[in-house]
């Protein structure tokens, strides 16, 4: 019996967790699509009615703009966080001397939740009370920074709070990976005479190569699922110019009683978060059977 | 604590005295949770215990009820829904197919709703013949507000074709006034589009293209008109107005940064709970054109076991008719009675016109329901035209783009 135990222990532990995952989440998946092939109003019906779902969301105007906004705010907001989080890093890396403080200032903004950063940043942008109004107040009249109320640029102020929220959270990703750069090397490199910014781009930033990947599966998940900043920053609008398509199934799901709709964006969203994570999944599988 | 005493005192009274009939129970389920109207809900609660039943509140709030349906939809699926719960327009429809709304008939007809609710509101609380909802106000969509002062000091009077206000418009821009408070929400812009189609297509146009969805009344040359509309109207509001809440897009009418403002008469309640007295600090007048555009709120009986719940959802039914709730709650709620014969003497002048029009537009077969508050169409199609809509009026798209993106968003709805 206790050799039994002893065996299969882990398994036991293990099973009221994978069986928890195994229903809540790929169970759900699998009820998903099942809806998704639905003509599902107010409350799900099971009788499959083929593709209908998926031939009106690509054929909705307000699904165009919300999956283009992704892709947009996706890009913009994973390049310039990763690259402004990696020269954050570098240079906080010199050896400079409160470094401690300066690094818990630049994570702060991850411990805010995104309520509060799309709320702060809405007072920021609003050209009646932030700088807008603040640059005009000095008395440059012709100012403008309507962002937040211009329909074509309105993305970039969501893409903007992003950034401010996350980029310190990449930047303390980095330095630990700087950090775990074996010295040896840059110092032989140094004796070599090789200068700083070869050393950088040469050396230490391919070797964190990992550190990259991960950053990037982080970011692009967060990017993804974004939903409260747009909720809070622009409410989608104005229009529906911010919409995600995370706030196009809330839309209708919860607000127009369109279920079989909002499942079926739901299953593009999971097949957009696939697309990503499994070339990252095979490569690590493989990278361990090597 | 009083009340409560009451309460208890009525209830066991009723208790003593009638062992064998079942005590009155009712679970409603409400987003009414803010100041005055909390405090309208807070009326029917206590007649509902004076009458010796037990009310269990179910006030689920967020999202302009979006939080409350998702709570509904989690009690219908679990096959325990409340007793009542507020709900509106073709929704209530809705969830009558899905075959769970009960049949409160006999109550209406004992009390005569048929004989004193106007024709087009008692449609709304008819499921297939039976009666299913019970309606507790009216409220007026197509308002115009303006502030007193500015008219005054502009020689401007209440517009009554859109000529006129456009007119009156350029006239107040060029004096330095904001024309139009606007807030830029999608249920915003949908508010101002329906008063313009009421006002330049008419009455029957309205019916059908907001409510039968006619292609060709969407296609039409009057849908481009009141596109056209739309856009010389986006020139009145300031540009600031991006995600504005309607209760600041008040403020400014009142504070006379801006004139006019299109909004439900919710918007009256602002305006007195600020003081300013309708007729003199503020004007109050229906959008230019005929017809009358009403949003109604109803609760809707739901399917339940027990003869005490069902006691208790016919009694609800009953009081939510009555004359005594319905001159209480709206004198709270800003709104009007939907029943026709309650006294109209302690209600504000906004009140009695929007009363005597509501009176004569049904008669002419001009009362309609409004699409941007979701009693005209249900929501997937009320929302795709919101959303073509709200895309206009906030780009530079042109009006016969509007029109065909229009009719294809309503295609691709169902």
């Amino acid at each position: 019996m206790s050799e039994w135990l002893e065996n299969h222990l882990p398994k036991v532990v293990l099973a009221p967790s994978f069986i928890a995952v195994l229903i809540f989440v790929y169970g759900f998946i699998g009820w998903t699509a099942w809806v998704s092939l639905t003509r599902s109003k107010l409350l799900p019906k099971y009788e499959i009615n083929g593709f209908i779902q998926y031939e009106r969301l690509f054929a909705s105007p307000r699904w165009d703009t919300a999956i283009n906004n992704l892709y947009l705010f996706g890009a913009l907001f994973i390049v310039i966080a990763m690259v402004l989080g990696l020269l954050l890093a570098i240079l906080l890396d010199q050896k400079i001397r409160v470094e401690g403080v300066i690094r818990t200032i630049y994570l702060y903004p991850m411990a805010l939740s995104m309520i509060v950063t799309g709320t702060a940043w809405k007072w920021i942008l609003n050209p009646g009370l932030g700088i807008e109004s603040m640059v005009q107040g000095w008395g440059f009249t012709n100012f403008e920074f309507d962002w937040l109320v211009n329909p074509d640029y309105a993305i970039y102020t969501i893409v903007i709070a992003a950034i401010w929220q996350s980029s310190g959270f990449v930047m303390a990703l980095f330095l630990a990976g700087l950090r775990s750069v074996d010295g040896e090397i840059i110092k032989a490199a140094q004796v070599d005479g090789i200068p700083t910014w070869r050393i950088y781009t040469a050396i230490i930033i391919p070797s964190m190569a990992p550190i990259f990947l991960s950053a990037f599966i982080v970011l692009a998940h967060l990017a993804i699922k974004s939903f409260d900043l747009v909720i809070a920053l622009t409410g989608g609008g104005p229009g529906y110019a911010t919409d995600l398509p995370a706030t196009y199934m809330y839309a209708m799901a919860f607000s127009r009683g369109d279920i079989g709709q909002a499942a079926s964006s739901a299953m593009i969203m999971m097949l957009v978060v696939f697309a990503i994570v499994v070339p990252y999944l095979y490569s690590e599988l493989r990278a361990k059977n090597d | 604590m009083k009340r409560f005493a009451f309460a208890t005192v009525s209830t066991l009274a009723v208790m003593a005295g009638s062992a064998v009939v079942a005590e009155p129970q009712a679970e409603v389920l409400h987003w009414w949770t803010s100041g005055g109207e909390a405090k309208s809900v807070a009326v029917l609660q206590e007649e509902f215990a004076t009458n010796g039943g037990t009310w269990t509140d179910m006030p689920v709030a967020g999202g302009a009820g979006d939080a409350a349906m998702t709570a509904l939809r989690a009690r219908v699926l679990a096959g325990n829904p409340p007793t009542a719960v507020q709900l509106k327009g073709p929704a209530i429809q809705e969830w009558y197919e899905e075959g769970v709304l009960a049949d409160i008939s006999a109550v209406a007809e004992a009390e005569g709703w048929a004989d004193v609710l106007p024709a087009s509101i008692a449609g709304h609380m008819q499921c297939e013949g039976t009666w299913c909802a019970a309606p507790v106000n009216v409220h007026r969509v197509d308002w115009i507000w303006a502030n007193a002062d500015i008219l005054a000091a502009n020689g401007i009077e209440m517009p009554s074709t859109w000529e006129e206000f456009n007119a009156a418009a350029e006239k107040l821009q060029a004096a330095g006034v904001i024309p139009l408070a606007h807030g830029g929400q999608a249920w915003q812009d949908a508010t101002v589009f329906e008063a313009v189609v009421l006002g330049v297509g008419g009455p029957e146009f309205y019916q059908k293209a907001l409510v039968d969805l006619d292609p060709e009344a969407l296609t039409s040359d009057t849908m481009v008109q009141v596109f056209d509309q739309m856009r010389t109207m986006r020139g009145y509001v300031d540009e600031n107005f991006s995600g504005r809440d309607w209760n600041l897009a008040t403020a400014m009418v009142m504070n006379g940064e801006a004139a006019f403002q299109i909004m439900g008469d919710w918007a009256k309640g602002e305006f007195l709970a600020a003081g300013k007295k309708p007729g003199e600090d503020f004007l109050c007048a229906s959008t230019p054109g005929d017809g009358y555009l009403y949003n109604v709120d109803s609760f809707a009986m739901f399917n339940v076991e027990g003869d005490d719940n069902r006691a208790g959802q016919d009694l609800l039914a009953k009081l939510i008719v009555g004359p005594s709730f319905q001159k209480v709650f709206n004198l709270n709620k800003g709104s009007i009675p939907a029943r026709t014969d309650v006294a109209l003497d302690e209600f504000d002048i906004c009140a009695t016109l929007s009363a005597e029009d509501m009176g004569s537009t049904s008669d002419a077969g001009s009362l309609l329901p409004s699409y941007a508050h979701g009693m005209a169409l249900r929501g997937a199609q009320a929302g795709a035209i919101t959303d073509v809509v709200t895309a206009h009026f906030n780009s530079d798209m042109s009006s016969a783009d509007a029109v065909q993106q229009l009719a294809d968003a309503v295609a691709n709805s169902y």
